[in-house]
């Protein structure tokens, strides 16, 4: 729709998720919110699961919220967006609304990757006109710093501690992004906060395509990562400069990666940073690095190789 | 409003119910299939795609998504239906409480199933039992043709203005969803205007006025929501009241919080829910002709629980059976439980005893009325209990 994605002309829109709301000081997600409700001028409806957004967005009689919006349970943003989204598709046809409004449901990577997969799964899978935005920050955060499957390989976490005999989460990170695109949905991304223009435009692009889209956005959690609370677009940053969080999208089945790094970092440039991953830099624990470095790199070629030809496009 | 005489069918428990939901013609239903409720939904499923109704249908990846989805219907702010059975019921449960948390009129048919472990198909109390204390107004139905009318009561029960409640009926799995029995439906337009227009309450899809549904409430206001939540409940025994009455005049059939049956100058008497209660009736009937002054209390609206009245009903009994077709284990079957309740007050009482029947679709058979009914003669007599709980119709 009308506005165009430049700061000046987005800085004049109202800001739609206001300030007063209780996420931590340096917190990723609500840069990302603001992002995305910046993005476009159509109406939004928008479905929170039960999580650090939920929680600090909208409590006792404050909302941070000036859209519509519903928080139900943990694992059902995405059915329950798609019960909303069913709705307005019976009243509308009855001529009981005439509006265009798009829903969104955001969830993080615990109520999206893990408990929330089901019910992604299957809204996705019945062609909900919704788009689901995973705000990924790598583990239960609101909770208390848990493992989740979108919790990278070594990292230390509360339920996974790097302990003297297993030294933090021994699993890979679940290929959210790859799995979603796999369902064959119109509209696949990542995105990161740092790179807006690139985020911005997708969240647009995404609105205006008709049918499920999903959108995984790297969040910086300081407290999580243990990291400076002034880092997460630095962060951000290294997560795409050492290809452990690539920006690219699948539209209509086809690979497209938006950001070539200039030059591809080792993946200490985004480890170093966080205490979470301290641990792996101990003497000893080199084959921690190693392995994390060789996972990057091999999804990393294997999205290159998907893509093919089609490397740096903007979206 | 004349009374027009409506349509004589020979159809199942889920046929009418179904018949119901086409009749009221429902924005949203979000469903999943479940034995016994499967062919309603069936049913269901054909009108929307013989476009006989307008409602669009969510063929939903599991029950915890239906009732996830109905949630995020009626908040968006229309009319919404889901149905289920059992492990269904079981696997909404958490949502159940946001459902009527968030005060939304959502109608669920409930075709009574039996919970696993082991896995059993069929017909008994378990799951909406086990769901009595998520908030939900529950209607329960003796046959096919309670069941169609309780179907069509909820939806005026569920959105009245001063309730705004979800509301279950519950039917018999297999023993009424299977069985064809004779009954009289009414005209769509009579439905249609019993029904009345949905009225939306505080809707998200109106984008003018946004609102956010299902705050964080921590321990300063979270009691106060729920005593709010009681009080609403306290409205409903009411509005069921009303609503039945206005139903009467459309239909010729009357309704109320419980139905008695030769109660008035009964001894003893039996309380029993669903179809086992017409068992028992004709079981009544043939200790009547004995002269035995037997009766029975079947309840109708079993949350909010009219403890005052079914007190009233039944404290002049010297013996009482409650007959529960579902167990809470280690305790006396939830019938039981409320029935004890509503008697406690009264310094002279019945004796009251409780039997579990009829589990996993178990036969509720005549011989088990008379059974009970025997016993109780025995301790009107004698005002000696041998035993308070016991399983009937079970090998030992």
């Amino acid at each position: 729709m009308a506005t165009t994605l430049s700061l000046k002309e987005v800085s004049k829109k109202e800001e739609l998720y206001t300030h007063g709301h209780r996420m931590c000081s340096g917190c990723g997600t609500p840069i990302i919110i603001k992002q995305l409700l910046f993005a476009t001028d159509y109406p939004i409806i928008a479905s929170n699961s039960t999580g650090c957004l939920e929680v600090s967005s909208c409590i006792s009689t404050y909302t941070a919220w000036k859209i519509p919006w519903i928080h139900s349970a943990f694992e059902n943003a995405a059915a329950t967006i798609s019960g909303v989204e069913t709705m307005y598709r019976a009243l509308k046809k009855k001529g009981k609304i005439d509006k265009e409004i798009k829903f969104v449901a955001i969830g993080g990577d615990g109520g999206t990757y893990d408990i929330g997969f089901q019910s992604l799964s299957g809204a996705m899978e019945r062609g909900h006109d919704m788009l689901y935005l995973c705000y990924d920050n790598g583990a239960y955060m609101n909770t208390g710093i848990q493992r989740s499957s979108a919790t990278p390989f070594g990292a230390d976490t509360t339920t996974c501690p790097a302990g003297s005999v297993i030294k933090g989460k021994m699993q890979p990170r679940k290929n959210m992004t790859r799995i979603m695109a796999a369902h064959g949905i119109p509209y696949v991304a990542q995105a990161s906060p740092a790179h807006w223009r690139d985020a911005m435009a997708k969240f647009k692009k995404a609105l205006e395509i008709k049918g499920p889209k999903f959108i995984n956005v790297i969040s910086p959690c300081n407290r999580g990562w243990r990291s400076s609370t002034d880092d997460a677009v630095l962060l951000s940053r290294a997560a795409v400069d050492t290809c452990y969080w690539p920006l690219y999208e699948v539209e209509d089945g086809v690979t497209r990666i938006n950001h070539m790094p200039k030059e591809k970092k080792p993946v200490e440039e985004f480890l170093k940073p966080q205490g979470r991953f301290k641990h792996m830099f101990a003497p000893g624990n080199e084959w921690l690095l190693k392995r994390f470095q060789e996972e990057v790199d091999k999804e990393w070629e294997r999205l290159k190789k998907e893509a093919g030809e089609e490397v740096l496009q903007k979206p | 409003m004349g009374l027009k005489s409506g349509k004589i069918v020979a159809v199942t428990g889920n046929e009418a119910v179904a018949e119901a939901l086409r009749q009221i013609d429902p924005d949203v239903c979000a469903a999943y299939p479940i034995t016994p409720q499967t062919d309603m939904m069936q049913r269901f499923a054909a009108f929307v795609n013989d476009g006989m109704v307008k409602t669009e249908m969510v063929l939903v990846e599991s029950e915890h998504s239906a009732m996830s989805a109905c949630i995020g219907a009626a908040a968006g702010g229309g009319r919404v239906i889901t149905a289920t059975s059992g492990p269904g019921l079981a696997l909404m449960w958490e949502m159940l409480f946001v459902a009527s948390g968030l005060r939304l009129p959502i109608v669920m048919p409930v075709v009574n199933r039996a919970l696993s472990a082991p896995l059993n198909i069929h017909g008994d109390h378990s799951d909406a039992m086990g769901a009595r204390d998520s908030g939900w107004i529950q209607l329960w139905s003796e046959n096919a043709q309670d069941a169609y009318d309780n179907a069509i009561q909820a939806f005026r029960i569920a959105e009245h203005m001063d309730i705004r409640l979800p509301v279950m009926v519950c039917l018999d799995g297999f023993i009424i969803s299977h069985s064809i029995e004779r009954i009289e439906y009414l005209d769509d337009e009579t439905v249609k205007n019993f029904a009345g227009e949905y009225k939306p309450l505080i809707p998200l899809l109106d984008v003018e006025h946004p609102v956010s549904y299902g705050p964080l409430i921590l321990p300063d206001y979270y009691m106060e929501f729920k005593r709010a939540q009681h009080e609403v409940m306290s409205k409903v025994k009411g509005v069921v009241l009303d609503v039945a009455a206005e139903f009467e005049k459309i239909s010729g059939r009357g309704y109320g919080l419980f139905e008695t049956y030769r109660l008035e100058d009964a001894e003893i008497g039996l309380v029993i829910l669903n179809s086992a209660a017409g068992t028992s009736k004709d079981v009544v009937d043939s200790f009547r002709d004995r002269g035995i002054k037997a009766g029975l209390l079947r309840p109708r609206l079993f949350r909010p629980f009219p403890y005052g009245e079914v007190g009233e009903a039944l404290k002049h009994l010297k013996a009482v059976c409650v007959l529960d077709r579902a167990d809470s284990f280690g305790a006396y079957g939830p019938l039981f439980t409320e029935i004890a309740s509503s008697l406690y007050p009264y310094r002279e009482r019945p004796a009251l005893i409780n039997k579990i029947y009829g589990l996993g679709g178990r036969d509720y058979l005549p011989e088990h009325a008379e059974l009970v009914l025997n016993e109780l003669v025995e301790i009107a007599k004698t005002g000696k209990v041998k035993t308070f709980k016991e399983y009937i119709g079970v090998r030992e």
